[in-house]
């Protein structure tokens, strides 16, 4: 299988996605400059972590208009994986491929730590492989994550069982400390109508290997790999 | 000419900036103030055009780009 990830300038977790994709769980790896227009072939795309654009204005928006957001949004609208982590989940909702946004987190800090995030469902390619309700610990790197919606959009996310992950503590439960960013219904991870377009503010692509001493991050990469090789 | 676009986050949404300005604005004693939002403003310099033109071509700019409707109002006003 290949993945394709795709390189905004100002993009800098490209490097930790290719070394998981490649090294770790010995796929298919191309980096896509954000000025192509075509996936070389990829069977899922990565929209990696960093500041696009400088993030100048807010963080995704000028991102949008990279020649190959064209190009990702086709190829999600044609039912293909496309995940967004962290910065890439920022673009993906500036682009309107999912809905909401990500703003300021509620303390003002850029936080940066490992926390924990329950999966709320397993009805997607991207978490097809996790344990229903299992609670995975993930880094964090983020200043703007905290996610907001319309309260009818939320009602939508959740009626339609399109919210990916929520932070919670260790035990599973979702608290108001355990919530790192303000953002509502401790959302830490959503998926489009389809299902087949996640985005989400952890860093799977930091915590996929034994040797960082946390493997958690690896299940997102398995189940996306699973369900594209039909198993 | 120049036009002046503020850019503000929409009721509902939480400013966490504008609520750290409020308490900075209590505790200097303004305590009349009730509320602050924070937001930017972005000021865009551009040739000479008519008025309507000139309306439609920002609110393009405001729209596509310039604000994020699920998060944020706009408004413009001709600054010189």
């Amino acid at each position: 299988m290949k993945f394709g990830i795709v390189v905004f300038p100002g993009s800098n977790c490209e490097h930790d996605c290719y070394h998981v994709v490649k090294h770790v769980l010995r796929q298919e790896a191309c980096f896509l400059w954000h000025k192509d227009r075509t996936l070389a072939g990829s069977d899922c795309v990565i929209l990696p972590g960093g500041f696009a654009h400088g993030d100048y204005l807010r963080c995704g928006a000028m991102a949008k208009f990279s020649p190959i957001m064209e190009t990702v949004a086709r190829f999600a609208k044609e039912g293909g994986p496309v995940l967004g982590i962290c910065n890439g989940f920022q673009i993906l909702t500036e682009s309107g491929l999912l809905p909401g946004a990500l703003v300021r987190n509620r303390s003002l800090h850029y936080l940066c730590l490992d926390l924990t995030l329950r999966v709320e469902t397993t009805n997607s390619p991207f978490t097809a492989q996790i344990p229903p309700g299992k609670v995975l610990k993930m880094p964090v790197g983020h200043g703007e994550g905290c996610y907001f919606a319309d309260a009818k959009t939320l009602k939508r996310l959740e009626v339609e069982g399109r919210i990916a992950f929520r932070y919670c503590d260790s035990k599973g439960n979702l608290t108001e400390e355990s919530n790192p960013n303000g953002s509502l219904l401790s959302i830490a991870g959503v998926l489009n109508e389809r299902g087949n377009v996640m985005g989400f503010m952890p860093h799977p692509d930091r915590c996929a290997e034994s040797i960082l001493g946390n493997e958690d991050g690896r299940l997102i990469f398995e189940s996306v790999i699973a369900a594209t090789q039909g198993h | 000419m120049k036009v002046r676009v503020t850019v503000l986050y929409k009721k509902g949404v939480l400013d966490p900036q504008g609520k750290t300005i409020l308490s900075s604005l209590h505790q200097l004693g303004y305590k009349e103030v009730t509320d602050v939002r924070a937001g930017k403003v972005l000021e865009l310099s551009l040739p000479k055009m008519g008025k309507a033109q000139l309306e439609k071509r920002v609110k393009e700019m405001c729209d596509k780009l310039l604000a994020n409707p699920v998060i944020e109002d706009y408004q413009f006003e001709v600054a010189e």
